[in-house]
């Protein structure tokens, strides 16, 4: 299939898509972490409020989601700074989708730390442990493993979404992509191209969660 | 293409109608893509279970593709992509992909297909062996079978995922805004760039955010109204 010499651009491309995405669920699962730790917080003043803004980053389309945060973002620091301040396509697009993947996450980590069994966190209680060593060494190891499927979903969804900052003017696949389309006139090529690396992107990723789950459950028994 | 006259804004009611038309838009594109793409899901959720590789692939392929690949991509394919062959814009589907509105509807439901199909798939398998045995031993064919006993039963076991499916649309029906089309994140975009604020965005926002919620409701009370024969 031809690209007309534009394969060096997708491959510039793919590594921004990438970027975009690794930095995203990064910061969605610590966000994610956070959030269901505030859901799960005995102060109803936090998890109230953590819990509606997580069901209204759930509700609304995660397009409109970008466009808010790009367009409100430069507004407000304008606002702040009282100049103008421009972000970058890909702050705003990390920003954004960092706090989508967050709101997914944390409903998966919410659920994660309740699958811990109570007796583990009273055993490590009892053992001594101060309640953060608790946290890292036995809540957070188990809950991650009961996390990753659905963290995997997530993963997959922020590849995808990551092509929707193209139209705020991100150099990812999509948008190289896009400008072949339009210089070569042949745009059947390039997206259809972008589609194959897309999907490619995410069949790779599936091996790669197949590890982590194993490496997540390898102290259980194996049946 | 509707014309906006960008400089009649800053009337509320003018803004009210704006975003009106808007939700025509959004509300046409999620529930033609939502009927049609339930309606496709039948067949291609049973070629995807089929014995024979004949069916079972193309339906896998075709599932793989359009889950697997971004909707906007798709979105550009069909609508930018397909112009490339002259074929394609001398048959007689070409007055119909030329346009966005159904361009977007053909592409959002042809995405949507794919996803139903596996809520579909989930359905029928968990459909109790013994009610697929009983239908054959009392003679029916694999058609009948599927019409009377099958796809009733596996209905009512999917409507939650389905609900969940459409609340999923509702919010992939914002991207026919990239091909022009004037939906409600269309107007809120048009808006916040004519006044140079985030707030018609938000407006935008509180929209889907209501349509959501009803969608939520409907199929609660679809659920509770399919659900009588259990509780009797």
């Amino acid at each position: 299939m031809a690209l007309f010499g534009y394969e060096a651009q997708l491959l510039q491309g793919i590594l921004v898509t990438l970027e975009v995405a690794v930095a995203s669920a990064v910061f969605g699962v610590l966000l994610g972490i956070l959030g269901a730790a505030a859901k799960l917080s005995r102060h109803a003043w936090i998890s109230r409020p953590v819990g509606a803004v997580t069901d209204l980053l759930r509700g609304i389309p995660e397009f409109l989601i970008l466009l808010i945060c790009y367009f409100g973002l430069t507004n407000l620091l304008t606002g702040w700074f009282g100049t103008r301040v421009d972000i970058s396509p890909f702050a705003g697009g990390v920003f954004a989708l960092s706090i989508v993947f967050g709101a997914y996450a944390s409903e998966a980590f919410r659920g994660a730390f309740l699958g811990v069994s109570a007796g583990q966190l009273e055993a490590a209680h009892a053992f001594g442990m101060r309640p953060l060593q608790v946290f890292f060494r036995i809540h957070l190891p188990q809950a991650w493993r009961l996390a990753l499927p659905s963290l995997n979903n997530q993963w997959q969804n922020v590849i995808k979404d990551s092509s929707l900052v193209s139209i705020v003017g991100l150099e990812d696949l999509m948008r190289k992509a896009q400008i072949g389309a339009q210089v070569t006139k042949h745009p059947f090529n390039f997206y259809i191209a972008a589609a194959l690396v897309y999907l490619l992107l995410l069949t790779l990723s599936n091996p790669l969660f197949n590890l982590l789950e194993r490496r997540a459950g390898r102290g259980l028994r194996r049946r | 293409m509707m014309g906006v006259d960008l400089s009649t804004l800053g009337g509320l009611s003018d803004t009210a109608a704006l975003f009106g038309r808007g939700l025509v838009i959004t509300l046409e594109l999620l529930v033609v893509s939502t009927v049609l793409a339930m309606v496709l899901a039948v067949p291609l959720a049973v070629a995807r279970l089929s014995a024979n590789p004949f069916f079972r692939w193309p339906a896998f392929a075709y599932s793989a593709f359009f889950r697997g690949t971004p909707l906007l991509v798709q979105i550009f394919l069909f609508y930018y992509g397909l112009s490339q062959f002259p074929w394609i814009r001398q048959s007689i589907a070409w007055p119909f992909l030329r346009d966005a509105f159904p361009c977007a509807q053909v592409v959002l439901t042809l995405n949507m297909v794919a996803y139903v199909a596996e809520v579909v798939r989930g359905g029928i398998m968990a459909v109790p062996s013994g009610e697929k045995e009983a239908a054959l031993s009392v003679g029916m064919g694999p058609f009948l079978m599927y019409r009377r006993i099958i796809l009733p039963r596996a209905f009512r076991l999917m409507l939650p995922a389905l609900s969940n499916e459409v609340a999923i649309q509702l919010k992939s029906t914002s991207l026919a805004c990239t091909i022009t089309l004037l939906d409600v994140t269309g107007v809120g975009r048009r808006l916040a760039a004519a006044s140079y604020s985030t707030e018609p965005l938000i407006v935008a926002g509180v929209i889907y955010m209501i349509l959501a919620f009803l969608i939520g409701r409907v199929f609660k009370l679809a659920e509770a109204r399919l659900s009588f024969q259990r509780r009797a």
